[in-house]
């Protein structure tokens, strides 16, 4: 029983992490039918601009009123590529093929990878700062900020990391205050009026294009927390590290029915406890950590070919 | 006295076709006007024009004296100017009271609520069933929705394209019945029809429009007992 809720907990935790990241992809999908791929490094430069944040100003200090001040430094950092990614690259193929902006996002994903890897170390904080930023080329260790990182706690046989909270404990905020934000204020009901029927929306005195740079700031904001919470639970960050994650949050976002945002945390949670249990539970050569991604894409197959539409369903595709 | 609303010598294309060809009319102030004409006579294409929604090939489109051919669609609602779209278009998975909200989403002012229940008081059924999901309404009761939604941004001039479309004719009477009891609060209405009767009987000018041209204008009265309109129109021969 243990073993279970320890995997359970584990899997919530890392489940968060994608819910998070998913609600990006699927809130501008909901808006623009637009697979952002570049989302990953909106997650990845999140969490460069919480380290940024905390080298800079901080220099090695570890209190936890540095976190929140790196939240925010993560937050500007992502949203600002975000935003500069949808005007540059996204907005002048507003009306082009579907295939052009999906090569594009491509596109725009290799350019930030390379663009953190080459220059992270170049970024010219050094005149009225003494430190050097990192070389990015390799992985570089994240602040360990007291009270969030630290030793596990421990409840029965159940050790729970203490990042496992902060990841769980974000979603849970981040979800409310997404909700509220869609259901309860105007700038929500606008989106989700856009994303409903853009043409009627601008009928109604809604700028759309102000509701899709909205779009893509909401879903850059989750991902910067989940930069910070990946940087927590993993004690170091790369460039890399918005690969794989993108692409387990835009698997998560299918799963729970792309464009839905409530699917997109469910999604999320399901994948994430999916994976845990599969490394726990499944015996012999297909069980184990190596197998896990295996296990996350073969539940999306199987997601795919029993209900197509994700499992609290997809937008509805068929505007007129 | 310049009209409310005046288009002069408007065309517009999709791609290279024409689906406007240099057409003028004007709304003057307080009026019921119709345009009528059968599918793909380019109705639609222009309210969508003067809505902002399309950009026309040249020509003008002036609301209360000033051009409004290159405002943004999103500014020209708070100019005073409402278009209930073809086919209603209403938010179905939002409730009744969220599209009539939307409605009003241009406004500022505090007497969004004191109209809402002005709304509910014009089309009782809307208030039976506020908190409903507008997709599952009937059309008929969509049609009473978008023309409340309309109606909410507190416009000068209301366009209505085809709001008798699949309706049964009771709820058609009550359509037209609602169309005139706004005229008397001061709103002006464009009304887009292929119903020429129901249309001609309510408006005070119409204009027949065929394949982008408009090719009769006259008073609703002149109109319904004209040859020509009668032969193409109302089925008669
Ligand atoms: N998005 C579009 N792309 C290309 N052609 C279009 C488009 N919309 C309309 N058209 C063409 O423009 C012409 C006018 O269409 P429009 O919808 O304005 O007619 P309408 O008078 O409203 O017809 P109906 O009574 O059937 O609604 C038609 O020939 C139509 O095929
Ligand atoms: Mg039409």
């Amino acid at each position: 029983m243990d073993t279970f809720i320890q995997q359970l907990i584990n899997g919530l935790s890392l489940g968060s992490l994608y819910a998070l990241i998913a609600v990006g992809y699927t809130v501008v999908y909901g808006i623009l039918q637009l697979i952002n791929f570049a989302h990953g490094e909106v997650f990845m430069i999140g969490a460069f601009g919480a380290l940024t944040t905390s080298l800079v100003l901080f220099n090695g200090n570890t209190a936890l009123w540095t976190l929140p001040v790196m939240i925010i430094g993560a937050v500007v950092a992502s949203v600002t590529t975000a935003v500069l990614m949808e005007r540059f690259a996204y907005r002048p193929l507003r009306n082009a093929p579907r295939l052009a902006p999906l090569i594009t996002a491509i596109g725009v994903s290799v350019f930030l990878q390379e663009l953190v890897r080459l220059n992270y170390n170049k970024v010219p904080f050094t005149s009225w700062n003494p430190f050097n930023l990192p070389d990015a080329k390799s992985r570089i260790p994240f602040p360990q900020i007291d009270v969030v990182t630290g030793p596990a706690i421990q409840v029965g046989g159940v050790t729970i990391q203490r990042a496992a909270i902060f990841t769980i404990g974000a979603l849970v905020i981040c979800s409310a205050l997404l909700w509220y934000f869609i259901n309860r204020t105007k700038m929500g009901r606008g989106m989700q009026a856009v994303s409903q029927d853009a043409d009627t929306a601008r009928l109604m005195g809604i700028n759309v294009d102000r509701i899709i740079v909205v779009a893509f700031a909401l879903g850059a904001v989750l991902a910067a927390v989940a930069g910070v919470a990946q940087g927590l639970q993993n004690n170091n960050i790369d460039f890399r590290m918005g690969f794989l994650a993108g692409l387990k949050a835009f698997t998560a976002a299918v799963i729970g029915g792309i464009g839905n945002v409530e699917g997109a945390v469910l999604g999320g949670l399901v994948l994430g406890v999916t994976e845990a249990m599969a490394t726990q539970y499944i015996p012999g050569q297909f069980g184990g950590g190596p197998w896990k991604d295996v296990w996350a894409f073969v539940l999306l197959i199987l997601v795919l070919v029993f209900r197509p539409q994700g499992l609290l369903g997809a937008k509805e595709v068929d505007r007129a | 006295m310049t009209a409310m609303l005046e288009v002069r010598d408007l065309k517009v294309a999709y791609g290279k076709i024409l689906a406007v060809k240099k057409i003028s009319f004007s709304v003057e102030e307080g009026q019921i006007v119709t345009l009528i004409g059968t599918n793909g006579a380019g109705k639609t294409t222009t309210l969508r024009t003067i809505s902002g929604l399309i950009r026309p090939a040249s020509g003008e489109i002036l609301f209360q004296g000033k051009r409004i051919d290159t405002v943004p669609a999103h500014q020209i609602v708070s100019l005073g100017l409402a278009h209930s779209p073809e086919g209603r278009k209403i938010f179905p998975k939002m409730s009744v009271e969220e599209n009539l909200l939307l409605g009003a989403f241009s406004r500022q002012d505090s007497e969004i609520n004191q109209d809402l229940d002005e709304t509910y008081d014009l089309f009782p059924v809307l208030a039976e069933r506020r908190a409903q999901q507008a997709g599952t309404f009937s059309g008929g009761e969509q049609q009473m929705l978008a023309m409340g939604r309309a109606m909410m941004s507190r416009p000068k001039l209301l366009m209505l394209d085809e709001p008798s479309m699949g309706l049964s004719s009771l709820m058609m009477k009550v359509i037209i019945q609602t169309v005139r009891k706004l005229q008397p609060q001061g709103t002006t209405i464009l009304l887009v029809e292929q119903n020429a009767q129901a249309a001609l009987s309510l408006a005070d000018h119409g204009y027949v429009l065929e394949v982008g041209t408009i090719v009769i204008k006259g008073t609703g009265k002149d109109l319904l007992v004209n040859d020509a309109v009668r032969k193409a129109y109302l089925g008669e021969d």
